[in-house]
């Protein structure tokens, strides 16, 4: 049979965004693929040179539209270090909670856009449902949907409103119910289990080696996570289990991000819980000089930031390390040999956003 | 038998009227040339008013038809909708002073707008295949409700093989998705087409082995007499539904026309996700439309031979027949929606493995079980 080059994208309903999958297929086996970037290149990291510190910000946010607040976070503390910034406790909590909330949105969305990857579309119905009170939570605490602009050098925005644990009690008592119910559609049909179980197995070996980061690398087995082996903010401080799967299949990275989704609500809890009372906001220079580097744990894998400065009101160069960017490389490794239906599942499970991956 | 088709009875009246009408008008004509007056005694043959009579059952079927087919697309949306916490279609109607809205006028929105939209043909397309094939799509299913009782009286065609000749028509589809798949000249609806080859082979065994074995029971590949026949075999005053006796056929052939409709557990020839829209990618404007309409009309017809052949047709209680059949088939379709909108697709390796590994030899239990209770049943053992 003669061997098809069959382009996934840059319009397909396969692509989360806007990129290119090739594929060779012999029949419906793919013999090889190759991932194709840069129709979503806006190079931030020059455009970062042009801007103040604080301008960066909300260029900052819009690295990743599902979970811009992790991106925007990861470049103020980054600034910070290089500031030599100690920030007021409360805002550390405080960022805390925003983060992890982001980061079941972040799940929330992933796990609505591996429904109709499977062909399951009622899934994408159910998310969309409870994204919406954690949306809404994001948005009493930081004023906005999408694009929070919510961190500051130094601090954050605004604080809380005073209702806000009675709200988040409420929604993650429902949430809990309600994950049941994912998992009645999903983890307890044989149809999906078919679909995800050992399909696109990963090893603990090439994932390191190249370069996997964040859920899919502690599906394959890795125990590693930022916020415990690099701590920043208040991680250390909480209690929580780095969720970890050692099968490193698309159901592995499934169970990682569902179990994560639960964990993000145990760490909002106790943040809430410990939060003191205090300043937000601390006055921050404005030409800062020096360099540094930090990496924090974004929803979908090590977001590292380095940054020099040269005593200007801009940086003098800005480097992003975007997770699934790096998670790219390992496509044509999981994507030989595998069924074209296959690529749906894998791809599902991997999590892209494009507006990282192509900065 | 006295069928609502009958040609004796109204339909050859109104047939005669009609018939007498464009005589008239040809006598008429034959005032300035006498060549029309034999046109009008042709007109007034029996011959021809016998065609009139066959063109007014055959209207009256397809009107069924397309009235049945809004019925079911908007149950379809509908419940679907509700499955997913959501309301569904809520176009509202000229009269939403009245009512908000229930969204049954939606699926004729839709058919305006598809008849309104651009008509495109692929350049690399093999032109005259890829316009044959929405047709033959159409045509089959269209022609599969000719051999359809909806009751022993409205039957447009009472044929000794029905129920072959509609799974027939089914069969036909998938040629058709082969040959709109590979004149398209596209690499996505290529592959969507033999997908669709490889489904109908591994599907098209079993639902034929089950119909076999409701046959062998009824004696009968007459869709009245298979109907009849559960009637007739009673156990303990309760009718014979082949649905008890004939279960794991009864499972099977669930399975076999859920692939053979491609709904949404078994619907890789065009699954939307990795495929675009399979090999339906490059047809558009009232083409897909009419793919759209026949893919529904199937469902029913489908479920209408679920229930004639495991449900008792329309055997029922104080209602007439034709309602009876209604309510039944209406609710194997929502079953059909229920599976379809709460299981994720399968792979086409898995597909064609349950379909050869699983389905192929259960089938052929099926035809052991159903000669079983046959056998016995003529040493007066058997219930059935």
């Amino acid at each position: 049979m003669t061997k098809l080059w069959i382009n996934m994208g840059p319009q397909h309903p396969m692509t989360h965004g806007l990129w290119n999958l090739k594929i060779l297929v012999d029949g419906e086996t793919i013999v090889d693929a190759e991932p194709v970037l840069g129709y979503l290149h806006r190079g931030v990291e020059k455009l970062c040179e042009r801007r103040t510190y604080n301008q960066i910000i909300p260029l900052a946010d819009r690295l990743c539209y599902v979970s811009s607040l992790c991106f925007a976070h990861a470049y103020c503390l980054t600034v910070e270090e290089m500031m030599d910034l100690e920030i007021p406790e409360r805002a550390k909590y405080l960022r805390v909670i925003a983060l992890e909330m982001q980061r079941l949105t972040s799940h929330m969305t992933w796990l609505m856009a591996i429904g109709p990857d499977v062909g399951l579309i009622t899934l994408l119905l159910y998310c969309l449902r409870e994204r919406e009170y954690f949306l809404d939570l994001l948005q009493l605490q930081t004023g906005a949907r999408m694009n929070q602009n919510y961190p500051r050098i130094g601090g954050v925005a605004q604080d809380i409103p005073a209702n806000f644990e009675h709200k988040i009690n409420k929604i993650f008592e429902k949430f809990k119910v309600r994950v049941k119910d994912y998992h009645k559609v999903t983890n307890e049909s044989s149809a999906f289990l078919k679909r995800m179980q050992g399909v696109g197995t990963l090893s603990v070996e090439d994932a390191i080696a190249y370069g996997v980061t964040g859920p899919n690398l502690r599906g394959s087995g890795a125990k590693r996570d930022m916020r415990e082996h690099d701590p920043y903010e208040v991680y250390d401080e909480l209690d929580w289990e780095i969720q970890v799967r050692d099968e490193g299949d698309s159901l592995a990275r499934f169970h990682v991000r569902m179990g994560e989704m639960l964990e993000s609500c145990k760490i909002i809890r106790q943040a809430l819980k410990k939060m003191p009372d205090g300043p937000i906001n601390v006055k921050a220079p404005l030409r800062p000089e020096g360099q540094s580097f930090r990496r924090t744990e974004d929803s979908r894998g090590e977001v590292s930031y380095y940054v020099v400065g040269n005593g200007g009101e801009s940086p003098y160069r800005l480097k992003v390390r975007s997770p699934i960017f790096c998670t790219m490389n390992v496509l044509p490794k999981l994507l030989r040999g595998v069924n074209v239906a296959d690529v749906l599942a894998i791809m599902g499970s991997i999590d892209v956003c494009i507006g990282e991956t192509d900065k | 038998m006295s069928g609502l088709f009958d040609l004796g009875g109204w339909s050859r009246e109104i047939s005669a009227f009609v018939s007498g009408i464009l005589a008239w008008i040809a006598d008429l004509l034959g005032g300035w040339i006498p060549w029309f007056h034999d046109v009008a005694n042709w007109f007034r043959s029996d011959a021809v008013i016998e065609f009139w009579g066959f063109a007014i059952a055959v209207l009256i079927m397809l009107v069924f038809a397309m009235i049945n087919l809004l019925v079911v697309l908007w149950m379809e949306r509908k419940l679907y909708g509700r499955l997913q916490d959501r309301r569904g279609v809520m176009v509202p109607h000229p009269w939403k002073k009245i009512h908000k809205g229930t969204g049954f006028l939606q699926n004729m929105a839709d058919g305006i707008k598809l008849v309104m939209k651009e008509s495109i043909t692929p350049r690399n397309a093999d032109k005259s295949m890829f316009h044959a094939a929405p047709a033959i799509i159409f045509i089959s299913s269209v022609m599969a409700y000719a051999a359809i009782p909806l009751s022993t009286t409205f039957v447009l065609a009472d044929l000794e093989l029905g129920l072959i000749f509609i799974v027939a028509m089914f069969a036909l589809s998938p040629l058709a998705v082969l040959i709109a798949g590979w004149a398209s000249g596209n690499k996505y609806t290529l592959i969507g087409g033999m997908r669709g080859a490889a489904q109908m082979l591994a599907y098209e065994i079993p639902l034929l082995l089950c119909i076999a074995g409701v046959a062998i029971m009824a004696g009968s590949l007459n869709p009245m007499e298979v109907v009849a026949a559960q009637q007739r075999t009673s156990v303990l005053g309760v009718e014979n539904w082949y649905f008890i006796p004939q279960f794991i056929g009864f499972v099977v052939f669930m399975v076999a026309i859920l692939a053979e409709l491609e709904k949404l557990p078994f619907d890789i020839p065009e699954a939307e996700s990795e495929l675009v829209e399979g090999w339906l990618t490059e047809i558009t404007d009232i083409r897909f439309g009419l793919i759209f309409m026949s893919k529904w009309m199937k469902g029913w017809a489908a479920a209408a031979l679920v229930v004639l052949l495991f449900f008792g047709g329309w055997s029922g209680p104080f209602f007439p027949q034709e309602v009876w059949f209604m309510i039944k088939t209406y609710i194997v379709f929502a079953f059909f929606v229920w599976i379809a909108w709460i299981l994720p697709r399968i792979r086409i390796d898995q597909i064609l493995k349950i379909g050869w590994y699983e389905l192929v030899p259960l089938s052929f239990a099926t035809i052991l079980i159903a000669v079983a209770l046959k056998f016995l049943s003529h040493f007066g053992m058997g219930w059935f």
